[in-house]
């Protein structure tokens, strides 16, 4: 090995890399939009439904009830609900979201609750449309309201206090810091973008210092001067791995700046507000450095793997066919991370990808496991390294270099 | 100086099998002449080069190139080559000047070596009126020039062309034969492979004819005359490799 050569080559790959739209494309450009982008439609999108459903009052259509004048006349008074006319076709109104919920009252509801005989009211909404949701909040909390007025009129018509029927009240209350509540929405897909911006900002840099060489005639006049090959190639990765880590600090960057102009732009509480809702994730910067610090090693392995597997290539498509599928084999462990209920341990900590996966979300929401992190980072630096063994070993066979 | 001793590549291809390319080649190339490699198409004149500049290693027997083992030494050996073939191309996004510095770099030049060595091979090639523009713009003669500048950088002791004419215009071949000439001028080892007769005739001290892996006559134009009792270089050849040539020729 000899240190002055590998940085001759490199100083080469990057003056060439720079000069080159694809690579600059894929290093810098993407990383650079693709925070701002992906908060601008999720902060839009997100907050347009909140503020729209939440303002809107639920349009409701009551069935029945004709002899029941007493709770017509309660629903029609809730300013929170908006009765409309009865009609035939309310189901197929509610499939197409013209009508938010229908509420079905029993025949001789009034009358039955003055002799104090059960009743049953039905609520017909569209599971898991979020304004249906509310609209059925809206009518619980009414229906709620309605019964507990007539248990106290009955209490104290008997003579007996109301708290009869509420021995105890049970209140909830937030008290994690509003990092942790954003860190769990949507924080763990942050990292989650760093790892694939590290695979992608790399892509085509590993796929133009190899393959492209090939196609381009250029490997074999590099490979006729006396550099050694192990030179050549660690000259190479460390140019790839300078695309991986730019397209990740890049991406980070363009974060804080989201973030700070995001906050200027909509105004600090309701950026709070937005994170409390869960659109915008509040995140630890401290463990965003330390996210940072665990991409490292994994820029590394994916420069490595990313160079062999083109190095094995003829030609740039021919490249790209390998490498593009492999994106996947990052996706699903990461969104083995995303998904609840998975948490890391020391099994877990062992997975590549997953593993950062996992403690990332623990680290935007401030959640510091050190003992989890040295196995994290040593297990993945001891795969990058083999990796990148592995490649220099590619390197010096010559039926990879000149395959026909 | 080359020395080839019983040479042999043997490649393994999933559907055609093993393929001798080179086999058991011996033949020896002196300072200050060309040696050529006559053969037609997939006759293994690519292998045997790309055996004595390192790019491959052999199955079997050695040579030495410039006193060192290709075997042992490559590095050495690559040190002491110039290697120009037709699919040794440039990097398009690099200028000449940053490409002749870049192989001069990698060869173990001080950078003021570089420097030198880009100003002496400028002046000599007629490279200065694009010397700073990127290669992708420039035509086959201004790519030929950069590319014969790439080879000279390190000034090596031996010289290997493989079919440095192919594909070229008539001028920029001319430019290429000349240039080879003058390496020998120099005292250069060198040795040139090509299918085309007439290069041979023009250029060559030395002849090697390889057919099918295996150097099948050897000589100076005049011996192959006088041994074949023909005076054309294509007769010679036709008779040097026997009745199935002349389907390969
Ligand atoms: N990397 C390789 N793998 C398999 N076969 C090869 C390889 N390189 C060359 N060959 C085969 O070796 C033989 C000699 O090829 P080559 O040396 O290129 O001939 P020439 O340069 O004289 O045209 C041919 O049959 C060719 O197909
Ligand atoms: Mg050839």
């Amino acid at each position: 090995m000899n240190g002055q050569n590998i940085l001759t080559v490199y100083g080469k790959e990057l003056r060439d890399s720079l000069r080159d739209r694809r690579t600059l494309i894929s290093m810098i450009v993407i990383p650079m939009l693709m925070i701002p982008g992906i908060m601008a439609v999720a902060v839009g999108v997100s907050t347009k439904m909140i503020n729209k459903a939440r303002g809107e009052v639920p349009t409701v259509m009551v069935l029945g009830g004709d002899d029941s004048p007493v709770l017509r006349a309660a629903l029609a008074a809730d300013p929170k609900l908006h009765l409309v006319r009865t009609a035939a076709n309310w189901r197929q109104q509610i499939s197409d979201k013209q009508l938010r919920a229908a509420v079905e009252i029993p025949a001789g509801f009034d009358a039955a609750l003055d002799r104090g005989t059960p009743a049953e009211v039905k609520i017909y909404n569209y599971d898991g449309e979020l304004r249906s949701g509310f609209a059925v909040g809206e009518l619980r909390n009414f229906l709620n309201d309605y019964r507990e007025k007539t248990v106290t009129t009955r209490l104290v018509g008997r003579g007996l206090p109301a708290a009869l029927v509420k021995p105890f009240e049970v209140k909830t209350q937030n008290v994690a810091p509003p990092e942790k509540v954003g860190g769990n929405m949507i924080g763990g897909l942050i990292p989650y973008l760093f790892i694939l911006l590290c695979y992608t900002g790399a892509m085509y840099s590993a796929m133009d210092l190899t393959a492209g060489e090939k196609e381009r005639g250029t490997m074999e006049t590099i490979l006729c001067s006396p550099v050694a090959r192990t030179d050549l190639v660690l000259g190479k990765f460390l140019m790839v791995l300078t695309a991986s880590l730019t397209a990740a600090l890049i991406s980070m960057i363009s974060m804080g700046i989201t973030f700070v102009v995001g906050g200027i732009l909509m105004g600090a509480p309701r950026m709070t507000a937005a994170a409390k809702a869960g659109p915008l994730p509040m995140l630890d910067p401290a463990g965003l450095l330390l996210v940072l610090a665990m991409v490292l090693p994994v820029a590394v392995l994916f420069s490595a793997v990313l160079l062999a597997v083109s190095l094995f290539a003829k030609s740039i498509k021919e490249a790209s066919s390998y490498v593009s599928p492999m994106i996947i084999l990052i996706i699903i462990p990461a969104m083995m991370g995303l998904m609840p209920g998975v948490e890391l341990n020391a099994r877990l900590a062992l997975v590549p990808i997953l593993n950062i996966a996992l403690v990332s979300k623990e680290l935007v929401s401030g959640v510091f496991h050190w003992q989890y992190l040295a196995l994290i980072f040593g297990s993945t630096c001891i795969y990058a390294a083999a990796a990148l063994a592995f490649c220099v070993h590619l390197f010096n066979r010559e039926e990879v270099l000149f395959r026909t | 100086m080359i020395e080839a001793r019983n040479l042999t590549k043997v490649f393994r291809d999933k559907k055609r099998g093993e393929i001798r390319a080179v086999d058991d080649v011996s033949f020896t190339c002196r300072p200050g002449r060309i040696y050529g490699l006559l053969g037609a198409n997939g006759a293994g004149k690519t292998t045997t080069l790309r055996l004595l500049a390192t790019l491959l290693r052999p199955t079997a027997g050695g040579a030495t190139v410039a006193g060192f083992d290709i075997v042992a030494e490559p590095e050495r050996v690559r040190a002491s080559v110039g290697f120009l073939a037709t699919s040794t191309a440039l990097y398009g996004r690099l200028t000449a000047r940053e490409t002749i510095a870049y192989f001069g770099r990698l060869n173990g030049l001080s950078d003021a070596a570089v420097a030198a060595r880009v100003a002496r091979l400028a002046d000599e090639l007629d490279l200065h009126e694009f010397l700073d523009r990127r290669v992708e713009k420039f035509s086959t003669g201004m790519k030929q020039k950069t590319s014969i500048a790439r080879t000279l950088v390190h000034d090596p002791a031996v010289l290997i062309f493989d079919e440095p004419t192919i594909g070229l215009d008539v001028m920029t071949a001319r430019n290429i034969v000349r240039f080879v000439r003058d390496c020998r001028t120099r005292g250069k080892t060198v040795i040139y492979s090509t299918h085309v007769m007439s290069e041979v005739e023009k250029l060559c001290d030395l002849v090697g004819i390889i057919h099918h892996g295996r150097l099948v006559a050897e000589g100076s134009l005049a011996e192959l005359g006088e041994r074949y009792g023909v005076q054309d270089m294509e007769e010679i050849f036709i008779r040097a490799v026997g009745a199935d040539g002349e389907e390969a020729a």
